[in-house]
């Protein structure tokens, strides 16, 4: 990807933002939406039954949010949908109304917390351009003064006196992104948006981040992209429900927000809905779990714990020995890691009679990279030969945590280096 | 990209209202959009400008053919019958269509005020605003009328800008009203058309209000504010000699209350209906 190389790792600079000013306070923030149960939108249900009374449900969106971001800081907000970082951007952003707290700002802000929502499609792109730095907050003689710029960065040149209605949306991301770098607010509220555009203009994007990160601006980023939070952002925000469930180190909020996601996946009504079970006539699978350390099934694990899976089988048919071999593939269909085991003994298998059910737990060590894991077994009839029972993608589960990189798996390594010693200065 | 300022200082957001985000934004924004609407709609089509011309003008010719050729009622008496209907049209036209825009103005721009800091007011306004610019066009085809019915001109001509800060901003006031109560209901725009048709019935642009000479129907009539703004229009523009002033009609300047006060209650509530569902709406949407 383009955008690692031109952005420094944030820990450099992290101590210094840290002593910072704050750019934005927010105390003790609630807000909450009230939904009728029966919606009136009409006047004559209003006229019909002026007494009745409207029945609400609360729903708390915000539940006493404070956190500062500091001048200068790169900050990520995270979170499930619904857990209220939408509800929070719009409160910064001075969409919604507060109904408790105080948010306090220092320095202008850009208003937009979307690309393109001020766009009108049946104007050209220069007036746009003018329009939407109106919007935020110049004069119309000085959006006009910007005009070349933004459109030279957008590399629109040809396009100037274009309806944004015949634009590609490649186009109109990247007007929109342009327009918002060069009009200079010092704090920006960003809802998802750098996973735009071709490798070209990401790299501009990520030059243009770097030079607004050294101009000292505030960037408030809403995301689902892990990646972006842990790599860009000096600190992060998860909020769920409401309330925040951890501030401060981006990996740890990483970490902590992908656990919560897959708690949440994994609730056990969605596992009833699993398909029949595969048979065959010699062997019939009876269940295949990821379980933990405590043997409850999980979905899903940090990359510190050992993948521990179990597998219950039983014999239709009688037989003097079986092997079951394991595939581990990623979500690539590479395969990680492929093992048998004799089923029954140490090293070699046992007969088993017709209807007799048979175990295994296996555990494998860990050092496979966040991704998507399959785990397929195959039974084999060890001395009668053949294929007893295949099970592609038997279980699948997810890998959380760690640094996000190019292998398959983490292998520990030990490298010295040093500087020979040679011509002196 | 500018220099950084000096440390600012950190101020208190106080969430989203009519006018926010400073007053020079929201001049700048409403003249730029009230201005690019208008060449958007005049110059982006072929026939531009004369299309909002045809439907006034379709309407006059009707209501001309009938009202002289068919009930040769209502002319009776008054001097330059059909620039008075022509200039009654226009001004009802930007009466009607600034207002039947507004109304769904608001919702409309969902995108907008869903998802950026904008002062809300705009969004009504710069439709009315708009509409201004088109009556304004519309008032130099009533000047050719004027003089091609050889209405000579006087001082009194000086005072229609009174009129037209009049109107403005009884439509304003009905615009922005009207828009929030869209966004909560939505029967709100099929009600004003059916409203806005009747006011049309009920203003004295067809008719003068003499024709009946009833003072307490006077009276009645001159409740409504633009009633009085036909009435006064027809003595400072059109020159006649014996047409009655809006006080004269009423018996009095004291019955022209009941218009003020109608009037100064339709700002109020607009205003106030606005101010008071501006911070929600992109909540309500």
């Amino acid at each position: 990807m383009s955008l690692e190389k031109t952005i420094t790792s944030p820990a450099a600079d992290r101590a210094a933002i840290a002593a910072a000013q704050p750019a934005i306070l927010v105390e003790d923030l609630h807000k909450s939406f009230r939904i009728p149960t029966q919606r009136v939108d009409s006047l004559k249900e209003r006229a019909v039954h002026p007494f009745s009374p409207r029945e609400y449900r609360e729903l708390r969106a915000l539940d006493g949010i404070s956190f500062e971001v500091h001048q200068g800081e790169f900050f990520g907000i995270v979170g499930r949908n619904g857990s209220g970082k939408s509800t929070l951007l719009k409160l910064l952003a001075s969409i919604y109304r507060a109904d408790a707290g105080t948010i306090r700002m220092a320095g202008r802000l850009a208003p937009f917390i979307e690309l393109g929502v001020g766009f009108n499609l049946d104007l050209t792109a220069r007036d746009n351009v003018v329009l939407n730095g109106v919007m935020m907050g110049l004069t119309p003689q000085e959006t006009r003064k910007r005009l070349d710029a933004v459109i030279d960065f957008a590399e629109l040149g040809d396009f100037v006196d274009l309806k944004l209605k015949n634009y590609s949306s490649g186009m109109l991301v990247r007007l929109a992104f342009s327009l918002m770098l060069e009009v200079d607010a010092d704090i920006l509220l960003i809802d998802e948006v750098l996973a735009v555009g071709d490798a070209s203009f990401q790299q501009k994007c990520a030059d243009a981040f770097q030079s607004m990160k050294a101009a000292g601006k505030t960037i408030v980023l809403v995301t689902h992209e892990m990646s972006t939070v842990e790599e860009y952002c000096h600190r992060a925000l998860l909020i769920s429900g409401g309330r925040i469930e951890l501030i401060g180190d981006p990996g740890a909020v990483g970490r902590k927000y992908l656990q919560l996601n897959f708690e949440a996946e994994s609730n056990p009504e969605e596992d009833a809905t699993a398909g029949p079970l595969p048979e065959s006539d010699s062997v019939r699978l009876l269940d295949a779990q990821l379980v933990d350390e405590t043997g409850s099934p999980i979905k899903a694990l940090p990359n510190d714990q050992p993948v521990r899976v179990r597998i219950e089988l039983e014999a239709l048919r009688e037989s003097t020995g079986l092997h079951a071999g394991l595939i581990l593939t990623n979500s690539e269909e590479i395969g990680v890691y492929e093992y048998a085991i004799p089923i029954g003994g140490e090293d070699k298998p046992m007969p088993v009679r017709a209807g007799q059910r048979m175990s295994i737990v296996t555990e494998i060590e860990n050092r496979l990279v966040a991704d998507h894991y399959f785990l397929s077994m195959g039974i084999n009839r060890t001395y009668e030969g053949g294929l007893a029972l295949y099970i592609p993608n038997m279980v699948d589960f997810l890998v959380f945590g760690g640094k996000k990189s190019r292998g398959v798996v983490v292998l520990d390594q030990q490298t010295r280096s040093k500087i020979e010693d040679g011509p002196q200065a | 990209m500018s220099e950084v300022d000096a440390t600012p200082v950190l101020e208190e957001v106080r969430g989203p209202s009519a006018l926010g985000g400073g007053s020079r934004r929201f001049f700048d924004l409403l003249w730029l959009i009230s201005v690019t609407e208008f060449r958007r709609v005049y110059f982006g089509t072929v026939l531009g400008y004369l299309w909002s011309l045809i439907r006034p003008l379709m309407l006059f010719g009707v209501l001309l053919f009938v009202f002289t050729q068919v009930f040769r009622a209502t002319s009776k008496g008054v001097e330059h019958y059909p620039v008075l209907l022509l200039l009654g049209i226009v001004i009802f036209t930007f009466f009607q269509e600034s207002t039947t825009n507004a109304v769904t103005s608001v919702a409309a721009q969902e995108g907008v005020v869903r998802k950026t800091q904008f002062p809300r007011l705009v969004i009504p306004l710069s439709t009315v605003l708009t509409g201004l610019f088109n009556f304004g066009l519309n008032l130099i085809i009533v000047l050719i009328f004027l003089f091609a019915f050889g209405v000579d001109p006087s001082w009194t001509w000086l005072l229609f800008p009174l009129v037209v800060v009049f109107l403005f901003a009884l439509t304003a006031a009905v615009g922005m009203g009207l828009s929030v109560l869209y966004v909560r209901f939505r029967d709100v725009a099929i009600i004003w058309t059916v409203v806005a048709q009747v006011l049309f019935y009920a203003t004295p642009i067809l008719y003068t209000v003499e024709f009946k000479e009833s003072l307490t129907f006077h009276r009645l009539m001159l409740i409504n504010p633009l009633a009085v703004v036909m009435t006064q229009v027809r003595v400072w523009i059109l020159n006649e000699s014996d047409a009655p002033s809006a006080a004269h009609a009423a018996g009095g300047w004291i019955w022209l209350l009941p218009a003020a006060v109608v009037f100064v209650g339709v700002c109020g509530l607009g205003a106030w209906l606005f101010g008071r569902e501006a911070p929600r709406i992109a909540e309500d949407l």
